[in-house]
Formats: structure tokens, C-alpha cells, sequence
């Protein structure tokens, strides 16, 4: 195929007040991706803003041929994509990137997601569930509107009729499980993601209940090991909280890769422009391509300034 | 080449040929170095044998790690960049990237970069001798490195003797790549001219800063950085109408090409080729599409060939 397309917006639905869900008939596009790429995505039509965005693959549906995005409105470029309908047309790069690393079947996975990071880590446990694998996810947000959970049932999360989608419903339905953080303390845990995973994994060598009042996990390990209870870690979310992830389980030896983001040109590997700080034997750094060699890097191999 | 007028002859396809310092492109649309990588970035989305010319990344004798992130910032109908001349080395270009375009019928320009006059020196050596380098083209308008670049094109002596070492190095055409950033740029062109320099590519990008209000300190890793796109072009054309008017060499017109239109402007101002860069950023095809355009324009007002129209604004 091209890696170019112009495809039709199928549906778009605010989930919070900068959170939306575009969903878009791309069948070659969700035939090819992989969970942690992204497309390159026009979002006006003149000049400025001038550049494309770079928005990660949230949702496939195969069978249908359509994909998903799932995007907070941070500038000018993601409030015009906002603005698009059913019916328009928007022109595409990609699938582009390198995605994460599907487990093995018998690992057990955790998902530590921040925020808006929940996107692309969604697809993830959409092709981790449809094999029957069931992973723990922690999801972490600033306020209970940012977990974009729907006004009312039967209601769209702005109001209108119409079937409303839920990121924690459609966690739950592929058979994961899920814990929730809240900077404010509305939901769940108070307190950052990484604490509640450190938590969680504190309680488990401890045999502690720790985190029952967050989920329903039963902790009644009498020899402890690690790898019986997560094994491999994925993780999206802003910088800090992933310089934090990254921290806990490159303590606890566990492997892990996190999806970053950078601020992108061309989103092919020509311009440099969205070049992550990376080790490197000889030099004890390099800088490498987020749009090629990435968004997905290895826990391990990422420096955190 | 007969530009033959007859009734015949306008029904075939206008030609297209251009000849830059010595080198002749099959058609006068080329990439603007920095813009394009090496080739295989943009390969999947179109035919690179269609290119009049590719130039490739900037390149330094030894790898370069490049600038701090961010290095990039969105401003109006333009962005700034700081890369910083991140690039593996000529070494690797010659090793790894040639070998990949020597698979098309695409001359290769490659843009040089150095600290000292005498990097410029042993780069057009080695390049100079290297089959599969059809052409270089002298970065001496870099913003975004600490030594050298920017600093050789804003004075129009040192500008004059990094082209005599380039052209004292190899005999392939050398095209001399300008800085917007200085108070004359003919004068700069004039002492390159009178150096040697076959060609003049230009213009670089235009020096530029952007702030982060909220943070209060500079949006870019490197504080400064260079503006390009569709913002610089108005800059870009009048420095092209300036150069033809006083210095008597083909140039390469760049700085915010997205449409054949934009690079239009730039051949009835005096160029005899054009770059698209930063537009490839947008739309990967791009160079194909203003090709296109050039053809049918030509087609339409019925100009048998390209040259007819180059610096043509400066005659009506």
C-alpha cells in the first residue's frame, strides 16, 4: 500500500472537555498496524499550522476496517482535527513506527499508562485479550473527567444519545484487569501511577493486601517471585511518570519498553527533529529517531535527562 | 539543445533539462539538503528517478551527535530547527547511502559541512573522487552549529576562500549554499562567484527564536534555530531577484516551496533549478507534484522549455 492515504472520519465523540475519540474507515491502515505506531496525521488544510501531527493508533477493528485515535486537544493542530465530522476526509501517514514487542502468551503483563498514554497502550490489550491473555493494568490521571467515563449511561460522554464508548469498559470487556491513580484523589489510588505500581509490587513480595482497596487482587504468594507476578511492563504517559516506570523496573530487573513522545517533522526519519537520547556504548549516548526507531524504545535503553 | 518553435514541436512535452554549474538535471525540481534525509526516507511514497537531483543531509568528516531536544518548533506557516548537523560521517554516507542511490539514474548532490576551511578542504577531497557524487553543494549557512557554518556566509571573504579550498579539491560542480542572516547577500555571492563557486544555492534558513511563555525560557534545546517553510519564501524570492540581477551564475532557488506556484515565482525570479524542503514534511510527494506543475504550466502558455522562463520577471 501507500503510506499515504486520504480517509473518511467515520464517527468522532468528545469524551471530556479536550478528549477525543476519532474513528476513521482506514482498512488498509488497520490492517497493518501494530500495537504502539502511529499515523502522521494532516489536520487543517492550509499552511498553518503547517506540520502534521503525530497521533498514536488507540483502536482497530479489523473486520471493519477501522482504526481509531484517541487524543487530547494540547494546540492548534489537534483543535482543528477536533473540529472534524462525518464524512470529511483526512489525509494519513502511515502506519508508521517501530510499535512494542507482543509478550510471549505465558508472560504477565502489566500496562502503566498516564493520562492520555492510555491510547496506544488500549491497542495493545486489545491484541494482548483477543489471544485470551489477561494483563494488569494501571492507569493514572490527573481527575476523575480524564478517565473520560460517560455522563450517564446510554448517553455519549457529551451529552448527546447515541452508544457512548468507555476506555475502562472496554479495558475490563478484553479480560483485563484494571487499577486506577488520581492526582486529586477522586478515583482510586491518591497519588501518581508509579507509586500505585511500585505499591502493587511491594505487596505482592510482602504478601500483603495492599491494594484491595484499589482492586480485587488476592495476594497469598507464600514464595514470592517476581516473574509469576509481572514479568514485562509497557508504558505510556508524560516524560516524568516514564523516567519514573522506568526507574522502578530497571530496579526490579523486570523488562519493559515505553512509548515517548517528541515534537516531529516529517515523521519518515529524515529531518532528526524527534531524536530521543538513547545509550551507546562508545559515545554513552546517542540520539535516535522517535518516528523510525521509536515511538517504542526499551525500558533499559532510554536516558532520562 | 534546439528549442524548435514549430506547430510540431509544441504539442511535445516541453523540456525540462536545466544545466546547474556544469551538471545537468533532467528536470530543474531537486530537495533542499536536511529536508529529504538520504533518499530511502521517502522512497515508499514516490519515484526518485523522477527528481532532477537529490541533495542529501549535510555531511561532516566525523559523525555528529546533534543538537539538544526539542529541536523543533512550530511558528507561523513555518517551523525552527536546531538539529545541529546530527549526521553518521562522510565515511558512512559513502559506505551506506551512496551504494543505496546508486540503484536510481538520480545525479547526488551532497551538502558538506565543516569547522575549518580545512575540513571543507579534505570533504570535497574524498567526496571529489567518489563515484555515484555527482555534485556538492557548500554548507556554509548552517545556524545551528557552534563553529563554522554560519559564521564562513555572513563575510563575504571567508565565504570566497571556503569555496576556492572546496573547487582547489575536486572538479566536480560546487553550488555555494547562502545565508539569509547577512546585510548583503549579493556581496556574499559576488565573492564566492569570484572564487570559483559554479552554482549558488539559496537560501538557507533564516535565523529565528521562539519562547515558551509559560515555562519563561527558550522553546528549543539550542536556544536559537533556523526558520523555514512557507513563511521565508517572500525572503527567499526577492534574495534570488537580488543575486540574478548581479552575480552570473545558475541558482538554486529554496525557502518554503509547497506548490508549483511557489516554485514558479522562484524561476521568473532567477532560478534555474528549485528545492522543495520543508513542504516534503507535509506532503512526502511533494517534489513530484510541483514537477507536474511546472510541466503543465509550460504546456499551458506553450514555453517550449524551461530555460525561456527562468529570470523571466526580471525582462517584463
Amino acid at each position: 500500500m501507500s503510506p499515504m492515504s486520504d480517509v473518511m472520519v467515520l464517527k468522532q465523540i468528545r469524551l471530556a472537555p479536550l478528549h477525543y475519540r476519532l474513528t476513521l474507515a482506514a482498512p488498509e491502515a488497520a490492517r497493518e498496524a501494530r500495537p504502539g505506531q502511529f499515523l502522521h496525521v494532516r489536520c487543517g488544510e492550509t499552511l498553518d499550522p503547517l506540520l502534521r501531527r503525530p497521533i498514536s493508533i488507540h483502536a482497530v477493528d479489523r473486520e471493519k476496517g477501522e482504526l481509531s485515535l484517541l487524543y487530547r486537544v494540547a494546540g492548534r493542530g489537534t483543535a482543528l482535527l477536533s473540529e472534524k465530522k462525518k464524512g470529511d476526509t483526512i489525509s494519513l501517514l502511515g502506519p508508521l513506527g517501530r510499535g512494542f514487542t507482543m509478550p510471549s502468551v505465558s508472560e504477565k503483563v502489566s500496562v502503566v499508562a498516564g493520562g492520555i498514554g492510555i491510547a496506544p497502550l488500549y491497542f495493545l490489550l486489545q491484541e494482548i485479550g483477543a489471544r485470551g491473555q489477561a494483563a494488569t493494568v494501571f492507569w493514572g490521571a490527573a481527575t476523575r473527567e480524564q478517565f473520560f467515563s460517560p455522563a450517564a449511561p446510554g448517553q455519549n460522554n457529551d451529552g448527546a444519545a447515541g452508544r457512548c464508548f468507555s476506555v475502562m469498559q472496554g479495558i475490563c470487556e478484553q479480560g483485563h484487569k484494571i487499577f486506577q491513580a488520581s492526582d486529586d484523589g477522586s478515583v482510586g489510588f491518591h497519588g501518581t501511577i508509579t507509586d500505585l505500581f511500585e505499591q502493587y509490587l511491594n505487596s505482592h513480595r510482602s504478601g500483603e493486601a495492599v491494594l484491595s482497596r484499589y482492586g480485587n487482587i488476592v495476594t497469598d504468594h507464600e514464595q514470592f517471585k517476581l516473574d509469576q507476578v509481572v514479568s514485562r511492563v509497557y508504558g505510556c504517559g508524560p516524560r516524568g511518570m516514564l523516567k519514573g516506570l522506568c526507574g522502578v523496573i530497571r530496579q526490579e530487573e523486570i523488562p519493559g519498553e515505553v512509548s515517548l513522545e517528541e515534537r516531529m517533522g516529517c515523521g519518515v526519519g529524515a529531518c532528526l527533529s524527534c531524536a530521543c537520547k538513547t545509550r551507546d556504548e562508545k559515545d554513552g549516548f546517542q540520539y535516535r529517531r522517535v518516528c523510525v526507531e521509536g515511538p517504542v524504545f526499551s525500558a533499559r535503553e532510554v536516558v532520562w535527562d | 539543445m534546439s528549442e524548435a518553435t514549430s506547430g510540431e514541436k509544441a504539442k511535445e512535452k516541453p523540456n525540462l533539462v536545466v544545466n546547474i554549474g556544469g551538471l545537468r538535471l533532467k528536470n530543474p525540481v531537486t530537495t533542499a539538503s536536511g529536508t529529504f534525509g538520504f533518499g530511502p526516507e521517502y522512497a515508499p511514497y514516490i519515484d526518485l528517478n523522477r527528481l532532477g537531483a537529490i541533495v542529501v543531509k549535510g555531511t561532516t568528516l566525523q559523525p555528529r551527535l546533534g543538537n539538544p531536544t526539542p529541536r523543533l518548533v512550530e511558528t507561523p506557516a513555518g517551523i525552527l530547527n536546531s538539529i545541529g548537523l546530527q549526521n553518521p560521517g562522510v565515511d558512512h554516507l559513502i559506505e551506506e547511502a551512496l551504494p543505496f542511490l546508486a540503484q536510481y539514474d538520480l545525479p547526488v548532490i551532497v551538502n558538506i559541512s565543516g569547522d575549518t576551511v580545512e575540513d571543507y578542504a579534505r570533504l570535497a577531497e574524498k567526496l571529489g573522487r567518489t563515484a555515484g557524487v555527482a555534485g556538492l553543494e557548500v554548507n556554509i549557512s548552517c545556524p545551528n552549529v557552534k563553529k563554522g557554518g554560519m559564521q564562513f556566509g555572513s563575510d563575504p571573504a571567508m565565504a570566497a576562500e571556503v569555496t576556492r579550498a572546496v573547487k582547489e579539491n575536486t572538479d566536480k560542480p560546487v553550488i555555494v549554499k547562502l545565508s539569509p542572516n547577512v546585510t548583503s547577500i549579493v556581496a556574499v555571492a559576488e565573492g564566492v562567484a569570484r572564487a570559483g563557486a559554479d552554482a549558488l544555492s539559496m537560501i538557507n534558513t533564516l535565523l529565528g527564536m521562539a519562547i515558551d511563555i509559560k515555562r519563561k525560557r527558550p522553546l528549543l534545546g539550542n536556544i536559537m534555530g533556523g526558520l523555514s517553510g512557507p513563511a521565508i519564501r517572500p525572503v527567499a524570492v526577492r534574495a534570488v531577484w537580488q543575486v540574478y540581477r548581479e552575480v552570473d551564475l545558475p541558482i538554486i532557488g529554496m525557502g518554503g516551496i509547497v506548490t508549483v506556484e511557489d516554485a514558479l515565482e522562484f524561476i521568473l525570479a532567477g532560478a534555474t533549478a528549485v528545492a522543495v524542503g520543508t513542504a516534503n514534511f507535509i506532503n512526502p510527494r511533494a517534489t513530484v507534484e510541483v514537477l507536474e506543475g511546472i510541466e503543465k504550466y509550460l504546456v499551458a502558455n506553450r514555453i517550449h522549455g524551461i530555460r525561456e522562463l527562468v529570470g523571466a520577471a526580471h525582462r517584463t
